[in-house]
């Protein structure tokens, strides 16, 4: 790819969290000539330049969509790694056909696109008591994935990794996510911690690690600006027990047995006590971590160390149970969108929105 | 005397309510395990050293000694005597069986304990300089009877030596003596182990004297000594992708005999098993 020619570039999941802020972050730089955008909902950030089209799940018009718009990129942050927010079936019809669909697109003959970059999680390391302390990026899992997102995902890597085979001139990036925290995301972590009490299980105090939730973004703006093919993980420095996590956030650890603890945590769960998805289970029991010396070496620097995700995620917390809900409200209008964006009118393209949506964002 | 700093890396200027850090351990944790262990180490085991000084005071070395005692109290005093007398943590190499114990589990990571990955032991050695000690005997050593004692087991398949190799540190061989007339085991029920998913269930002689409980937790005053033997190096390029399988064999071999002749040396100069 001519590194002077201006950039064209598809991101996935538009209307969820992490395509929303990806967009954001690559429309705000001159080099880029194009985004675009693809959801299934509206977008859920205020977006400038960015060019919304609505598809399918299984993206079946992608190939016509990536011809007509030249595109030289694609970004795939949408892939589910939170087990909660969907049934199994359609959490398969997402991450692997999506991703499947999305790669056929992408391999075409007379394909413009040059590169692909994928937002996968650590969970395809799983989780047991013989993993080393940090996983590294040739390392294999050491049990069998005992949920279904790990699955998934573990058949996303492999098509990925099925398509950087075929298409050797595609600089193809693989990006492992460790658990994220942050002021705005919501995981079952998350969703753990902010409530009253937290699970744990008895007589285990895993150690975890994490990422925060705007260096997930630079990281992924980082490698679709530079080219850096391969697989990396991305993760805060530094690992810390789940008890002192609790504690930091100010949630009280519930310990659930360790013999049946996935009957013991139902009735709870029922009860709207605490949320229990079966990713947390293991990691409540063993933990995980991986080593970040090669995202590192590619150039990419952490705001945040896990501690700091940590503590930035109980800062977010303890404002939100003195006010409540922080979240900046945002109503996607298509035709006011396509209004500022085509609209002959409208003098001054790059600064299309209001002067008070600009100080939002 | 204050005990430095596992992993200044990670740890510096992070907003922390806990010491615990990356492995699991936890200094806070092993000064008061410390506190609480030391009249056992002065004077119940009254543990005495030979050649503590060939312990490097900084840079990673792997420390390798024999394993004995139905619950083997040798690695709770080496690595309470080495953060008493030289003030360096150090990280014990155990099965990953220890992680799924509830509450036993957390503790002994707390207390140093991690589990005996190839990687672990690379990067702690290697990239962390830190002291790993390791029982190559593994189960095999404590669940030997005593009619055994003394008589060490294979040093599985020399997997220390590849990673010393690998991560260019010495190796320190230890010998113990004291360890195998703390806690003997007369005989073995293997039925009731694998019922109950445990490496070995002992009968001890602790049993007999004191009952079930007590004598699970009670160990016969023997006199402990330990002697470091002379720091093994091995003139290999670090960080190679294989080493020489015959190689790591007979260095393995080479240190298990001398830690084996160490010992017989040991118990020839050993007048009484309580008073040395």
């Amino acid at each position: 790819m001519n590194p002077a020619a201006k950039r064209r570039i598809l991101v996935t999941g538009l209307d969820t969290f992490w395509g929303g802020r990806v967009a954001q972050a690559l429309e705000a730089k001159p080099e880029v000539e194009v985004v675009l955008g693809l959801g299934t909902g509206s977008p859920s950030v205020a977006l400038e330049r960015t060019e919304y089209v609505r598809t399918d799940q299984a993206y079946s018009s992608l190939s016509r969509i990536v011809r007509a718009a030249r595109v030289d990129t694609i970004v795939h942050t949408f892939l589910i790694v939170d087990s909660t927010s969907t049934n199994s079936r359609s959490l398969h019809e997402l991450n692997v056909i999506g991703t499947m669909n999305l790669l056929a697109a992408a391999g075409s003959a007379n394909t413009p696109v040059r590169q692909v970059i994928v937002k996968s999680s650590t969970m395809v390391y799983g989780c047991s008591s013989r993993d080393p302390a940090f996983f590294t990026e040739e390392m294999d899992a050491t049990t069998r994935p005992k949920t279904r997102i790990e699955r998934s995902l573990r058949d996303v890597e492999a098509l990925l990794r099925d398509f950087a085979d075929d298409n050797p001139s595609t600089v193809v990036t693989l990006l492992r996510f460790a658990n994220v925290l942050g002021e705005e995301i919501s995981t079952p972590i998350t969703r753990s911690l902010a409530r009253a009490f937290a699970p744990s299980i008895l007589g285990f105090d895993p150690l975890l690690q994490f990422i925060q939730e705007s260096d997930v973004v630079r990281c992924l703006e980082l490698v679709t600006m530079h080219q850096r093919p391969g697989i990396f993980n991305v993760a805060g420095r530094g690992r810390l027990p789940w008890s002192e996590v609790a504690a930091t956030v100010g949630a009280k650890l519930l310990p659930l047995p360790p013999l049946g603890t996935r009957l013991a945590a139902k009735p709870l769960v029922k009860a709207g006590l605490i949320d229990f998805p079966p990713e947390l289970e293991c990691l409540l029991r063993f933990g995980r971590g991986v080593d970040t010396t090669r995202i590192e070496n590619a150039g990419f620097e952490h705001h945040f160390t896990s501690a700091r995700a940590v503590d930035s995620f109980a800062r977010a917390t303890r404002l939100k149970r003195a006010v409540g809900s922080t979240k900046r409200s945002y109503t996607y209008e298509a035709d006011v969108e396509a209004f500022f964006r085509h609209s002959p009118t409208v003098v001054n393209k790059d600064r299309a929105t209001t002067d008070d949506e600009v100080k939002a964002t | 005397m204050p005990l430095r700093t596992p992993s200044a890396t990670t740890t510096q200027c992070d907003p922390r309510i806990s010491d615990v850090d990356e492995w699991g351990r936890s200094e806070h944790m092993r000064s008061i395990v410390r506190r609480l262990s030391n009249p056992v180490y002065r004077h119940w085991f009254r543990v005495e050293w030979e050649g503590l000084e060939k312990i490097p005071a900084s840079g990673g070395a792997l420390l390798v000694a024999n394993h004995a005692g139905a619950i083997p109290p040798d690695a709770p005093m080496i690595i309470h005597g080495i953060e008493e007398e030289l003030g360096r943590p150090v990280y014990g190499l155990a099965d990953y069986f220890f992680k799924e114990l509830p509450v036993g589990g957390t503790l002994w990571a707390r207390l140093g304990g991690v589990t005996a990955h190839p990687d672990n032991a690379l990067r702690l050695l290697r990239d962390q300089g830190q002291l790993v000690l390791v029982f190559p005997e593994g189960t095999k050593g404590p669940s030997k009877t005593y009619a055994n004692r003394y008589k060490l087991r294979r040093f599985g398949r020399g997997g220390f030596v590849e990673i010393a190799m690998r991560a260019g540190v010495p190796v320190v061989p230890i010998a113990v003596v004291g360890a195998e007339e703390a806690m003997p085991i007369l005989f073995r029920l293997p039925k009731i182990a694998s019922v109950l998913g445990l490496p070995y269930f002992p009968i001890t002689l602790n049993h007999l004297l004191f009952g079930p409980v007590l004598g699970t937790t009670l160990y016969l005053p023997a006199k402990f000594k330990l002697r470091v033997l002379d720091p093994v190096t091995f003139d290999v390029a670090p960080a190679q992708e294989r080493y020489s399988k015959s190689r790591i064999m007979d260095e393995s071999e080479r240190i298990r005999t001398e830690i084996q002749e160490a010992l017989y040396d040991m118990l020839r100069s050993r007048h009484s098993i309580w008073l040395g």
